[in-house]
């Protein structure tokens, strides 16, 4: 099939970005109009982080952006250059999330997965402000993130879940730092 | 759902991100938090040739008290509002707004100077701006400018910065001890704009109402100050009677346009709904 000869736009040339994903050092070159999710999934292969509605909404594409949970369809690769990204891999792999995969997985709080990368996100963010949230404070937390399969109840009593773990193993250990 | 091609340019300062407007002949963006200009880019309701980043113009980022005003940099994020001691001491009524913006995620991001100068009628920050009677600091080619909250919103998503001009902080007078505040809206889920939303401060002088301030959002094409309502109340207490006489002088002050799903109708019953709520509250608390 042959195509029309395109015009070149100069500022659709590639740039070259240098993050720190999941604790590596990375560069990639990409139009400044990529947007960080598809710049993770296409570029770096990191296909945990979902793109759902490029708007927002949805909360598929929540990833660490140096530490803070944000919607890496709603900014641009070419910003993150010189920032630490952490996404659902490097979060599984550190292990510092197993216990609310686990229960997520216990509780079937999820059914088609879609969402849960973002949920675990928030999730962990969450837990990390605020040791142990309300229910009602958990799905205010998530209120960013849409789940067409679960209908919530499971999701947020994984977390609630969790919080109580947490929460009591920190007693045990006489930790009253939070 | 993909952004037009643009060139990106990162400011390091507020002269550097003029000087990057000024030689894109204006065809340009400026981009904070970009939670809202990102979608629009992706929508190509815009399509600027260049977009210029000013997350990294540090002077854009301190939150500090200077004499009689607090005096918020355009960069500080919804997330800070929620942290920062200084705002929850000297400017509560922004504390108490900042939970009802969007989702946490998008809070992390979002910026104050973003939200006022996108002016969106529905946002929470434009109409506590207005109900502050803050000032805008606007930096552009021709040099520094103040702007009052009262003069800043002109029309839907029109404000008074002109093309080039760059928001560069929010000051809004400190709060003092004899001064409430309430704030609350009603959105059909959380997180969600809301249908209607109202954010007061009172000024009181004993149990009497020496001054208030009262602004609505999501009411109109811009944030809206109850002015009839206000004349209402100043100088009495907070009876049912005087509570109900500012219900009924609020839609003297409201001209919703009917909409696909909130007839006007509806609208100024729901604000004259959260206005008795939120006056209730104003007066329980004294």
């Amino acid at each position: 099939m042959s195509s029309a000869p395109t015009e070149l736009d100069e500022s659709d040339e590639a740039v070259r970005v240098r993050m720190v994903v999941n604790g590596r050092k990375v560069a990639c070159d990409v139009a400044p109009r990529v947007t960080l999710v598809d710049c993770l999934r296409g570029q770096l292969e990191l296909t945990g982080t979902h793109v759902g509605c490029e708007m927002g909404a949805c909360g598929a594409c929540l990833v660490q952006l140096d530490g803070r949970a944000v919607h890496a369809c709603l900014m641009f690769a070419v910003q993150a250059d010189g920032a630490r990204i952490d996404t659902i891999e490097g979060l599984s792999e550190s292990g510092v999330i197993a216990d609310l995969q686990a229960e997520f997985h216990r509780r079937n709080a999820l059914q088609c997965g879609f969402c849960t990368p973002g949920m675990l996100i928030n999730a962990h963010e969450l837990l990390s402000q605020v040791s142990r949230p309300s229910r009602e404070a958990i799905r205010d937390a998530l209120s960013g993130n849409f789940c067409r399969c679960t209908g919530y109840e499971a999701i947020v009593d994984a977390i609630a879940a969790v919080a109580e773990a947490r929460a009591a193993a920190a007693q045990g250990r006489g930790d009253s730092s939070r | 759902m993909k952004a037009r091609a643009f060139s990106y340019f990162r400011a390091g300062t507020i002269d550097e991100a003029l000087a990057a407007h000024a030689d894109a002949g204006d065809d340009a963006r400026f981009i904070a938090g970009g939670q809202s200009l990102v979608p629009a880019l992706a929508l190509r309701l815009q399509a600027p040739r260049i977009l210029i980043d000013i997350n990294h113009i540090d002077e854009l980022r301190s939150v500090r008290r200077e004499g009689e005003w607090l005096r918020l940099g355009a960069l500080t994020r919804h997330c800070e509002m929620l942290t920062e001691p200084l705002v929850a001491e000297f400017a509560p009524l922004l504390r108490a707004a900042a939970p009802f913006v969007a989702h946490p995620a998008i809070r992390n991001r979002g910026t104050l100077g973003g939200s006022v100068a996108l002016a969106d009628p529905a946002s929470e920050f434009p109409a506590m701006v207005l109900a502050l009677d803050a000032e805008i600091e606007i930096a552009g080619p021709s040099g520094r400018r103040c702007v009052k909250a009262s003069d800043f919103f002109i029309d839907l998503f029109e404000t008074a910065l002109a093309p080039g001009e760059l928001l560069v902080a929010i000051r809004v007078p400190l709060f003092r001890s004899n001064q409430r505040i309430a704030f609350d809206e009603l959105a059909r889920r959380r997180g969600d704009y809301a249908l209607v939303g109202c954010g007061m401060i009172a000024t009181l002088d004993r149990d009497r109402i020496a001054d208030i301030s009262i602004a609505l959002f999501s009411v109109g094409n811009v944030p809206t100050r109850a002015r009839s309502v206000e004349a209402v109340l100043v100088g009495s207490s907070l009876d049912a009677g005087r509570i109900a006489a500012a219900q009924a002088a609020l839609s003297a002050d409201l001209a919703p346009a009917d909409s696909d799903d909130v007839p006007a109708a509806m609208r100024v019953h729901l604000a004259r709904v959260l206005l008795g709520r939120l006056l209730g509250r104003l007066g329980e608390v004294r």
